[in-house]
């Protein structure tokens, strides 16, 4: 049973009232996380990531298709008991103290008065803040904010977690911090599924990615399955014992050449151009020191996907 | 429904930490200053408009904290995103809707109770006779609380704070005219008007159902049988209302 399975998922507003066009926010998504990996849900503001998240949790309701999470259909209450959720930028009863905040949603989740009060001490040391255990959450600083959050995301030990762009607004120390947090729950055999818009986070901690823009999944999969898929962006010649000077053709069709001493170098946009090259670079009796291939990076591809996608004309950033 | 005794613990504790209950201090010193203000009358009437005032404070405040409190009570969950975390726990919106319902009902119990016993030591110590009807028009006006609030509750699923406040209070004002107003218009010759007047009559609660204040102040006796049947017509209402408010909020994106 995979952790969740979505199946072209629809989402539009406004479709209930014939004078207004609809505005679609999700359009025929389909994807599954498979339990124990990390999933980033990677795409630009206002792409329907969120959207998707709360279709999942049952804060919204899908125009149609299906999602399920643990096996049970989305927005039903039974879905919900083995998940923990991180909403983007959250908003907490600020006059609760860490302590109290926390004990209240082991209550919501139906934990013993001996198990909470276990729970709080090993989160709050886990997420750092055991120092603010009895400080009100008015008097705490964004970082504190998103800890504590991901504490109560956790406090009662949820098979899959879902956070919505988690480490959004945090300096490098608080986001190296989320970081490792996620990354030990994947030790621990937790699926992780989460939204975000910064490829460099994704890229370290997923298993696999889905990359969502307009409203439409356009990518999914390993990253290193989408970057070899994409095939090399660049390559890279390097020879010696012969000047640039006498390699006019290659030259004029290089992305990039470089002499330094009796070594050149040349760079060609992609492998079919490698053999034109190394046959110039021999007929002037020049030698190959390496070919180097250079494959593309998540960022490519992501700015592929969503610089090329073609927007919806209906999708609007209120969506996100 | 341990969940709802989570949701209204926390909501009661908002409440208290929100100082809310400083509205109390309001209470005693406005009731305390205008005993003895009024200390120049005669006895009996000193006696009446003591009674009179410390019902017409009880409920005035009671009325506000149920109004204002109310219409936040589930729009400020929306707006500060903070339902995000509750809704996406194995909690259903009905249970939200009720906890939150029942922890305002417990600050204005409390608050009620508070200012009851202010207004009993007051009564005191000016030796006022404590008529058991004291206690009844104390009682509804606690269900007229109830009742605003469930209507404050209701606006809120669906309206903004503004509008929230806007509706429950004309609601409160048209509830405790209606009786008068249809009375006025049974003779109008104005069919359209009359008509509208009886259709309000039947959609608003006729609050003054709730209201023996009077009866209290010059100590008129209240049968018991009265006192239920208005506190079951007031807590129909809610009820009723709190029915609307759940299958409305059932219905919300957030």
């Amino acid at each position: 049973m995979d952790a969740i399975t979505i199946e072209g998922l629809t989402k539009s507003y406004g479709a209930d009232w014939p004078w207004r066009s609809p505005i679609i926010a999700l359009s025929d998504l389909s994807l599954s996380v498979k339990q124990g990996e990390i999933y980033g849900f990677l795409g630009p503001n206002g792409a329907g990531k969120t959207t998707t998240l709360k279709i999942l949790l049952g804060l919204m309701r899908a125009t149609s298709g299906s999602a399920y999470v643990l096996g049970k259909p989305a927005g039903d209450v039974r879905s919900r008991e083995k998940v923990g959720f991180l909403p983007e930028s959250p908003y907490f009863y600020d006059y609760l103290t860490a302590e109290e905040f926390l004990g209240f949603y082991g209550q919501l989740a139906q934990l013993d008065r001996s198990n909470i009060s276990r729970r709080v001490t090993e989160l709050l040391e886990l997420v750092g803040l055991s120092g603010a255990r009895t400080r009100q959450l008015r008097k705490f600083s964004k970082g504190m904010l998103q800890r504590v959050g991901l504490a109560q995301a956790l406090i009662h030990d949820p098979e899959l977690i879902i956070l919505d762009e988690p480490m959004s607004g945090l300096d490098p120390i608080g986001r190296k911090q989320v970081r490792d947090l996620i990354l030990g729950l994947r030790e621990r055999g937790k699926t992780v599924f989460f939204s975000s818009h910064i490829i460099s986070d994704v890229e370290v901690m997923c298993d696999r990615v889905g990359i969502v823009v307009h409203g439409r999944l356009l990518a999914n999969g390993r990253i290193d399955e989408l970057v070899t898929h994409q095939g090399a962006q660049s390559v890279e010649i390097v020879c010696r014992d012969v000047a640039i000077a006498d390699l006019p053709l290659i030259s004029a069709r290089a992305t990039r050449v470089l002499q330094q001493g009796r070594q050149c170098l040349i760079v060609v946009a992609s492998e079919g151009m490698i053999e034109e090259a190394l046959s110039e670079v021999r007929k002037q009796g020049g030698k190959v020191v390496s070919i180097t291939p250079h494959r593309g990076s998540l960022e490519d591809i992501f700015l592929r996907q969503a610089s090329g996608a073609e927007p919806n004309p209906h999708i609007q950033s209120r969506v996100a | 429904m341990q969940a709802i005794a989570v949701i209204a613990l926390n909501t009661f504790r908002e409440n208290l930490r929100d100082k809310i209950l400083y509205n109390l201090v309001f209470f005693a010193v406005l009731l305390i200053g205008l005993s003895v203000l009024l200390a120049d009358l005669t006895i009996m009437e000193h006696h009446r408009m003591i009674k009179d005032l410390g019902l017409a404070a009880i409920n005035l405040v009671g009325v506000i904290i149920a109004i204002f409190v109310g219409i936040g009570l589930v729009n400020k969950e929306i707006e500060r995103r903070t339902v995000y975390t509750i809704m996406a726990r194995p909690i259903s919106r009905t249970t939200f809707i009720l906890g939150k319902y029942c922890g305002l009902g417990l600050t204005l119990l409390i608050n009620v109770l508070v200012m009851l016993s202010v207004f009993l030591a007051i009564l005191g110590l000016y030796g006022v006779p404590i008529t058991w009807t004291l206690f009844q028009a104390v009682q509804l006006v606690f269900v007229e609380m109830l009742l605003i609030t469930a209507l404050a509750l209701l606006f809120s699923t669906f309206s903004s704070s503004t509008l929230s406040a806007i509706f429950t209070l004309a609601f409160y004002v048209i509830g405790h005219l209606i009786g008068d107003l249809k009375g006025l218009m049974e003779n109008s010759q104005t069919v359209v008007l009359r008509r509208a007047v009886a259709g309000l009559y039947y959609l608003c609660p006729n609050l003054e159902m709730l209201n023996i204040k009077g009866q209290a102040a010059i100590g008129v006796a209240v049968p018991v049988t009265y006192q239920t049947l208005a506190s079951a017509y007031g807590l129909s209402y809610a009820v009723a209302s709190i029915v609307l408010a759940c299958m409305v909020f059932q219905r919300r994106d957030f």
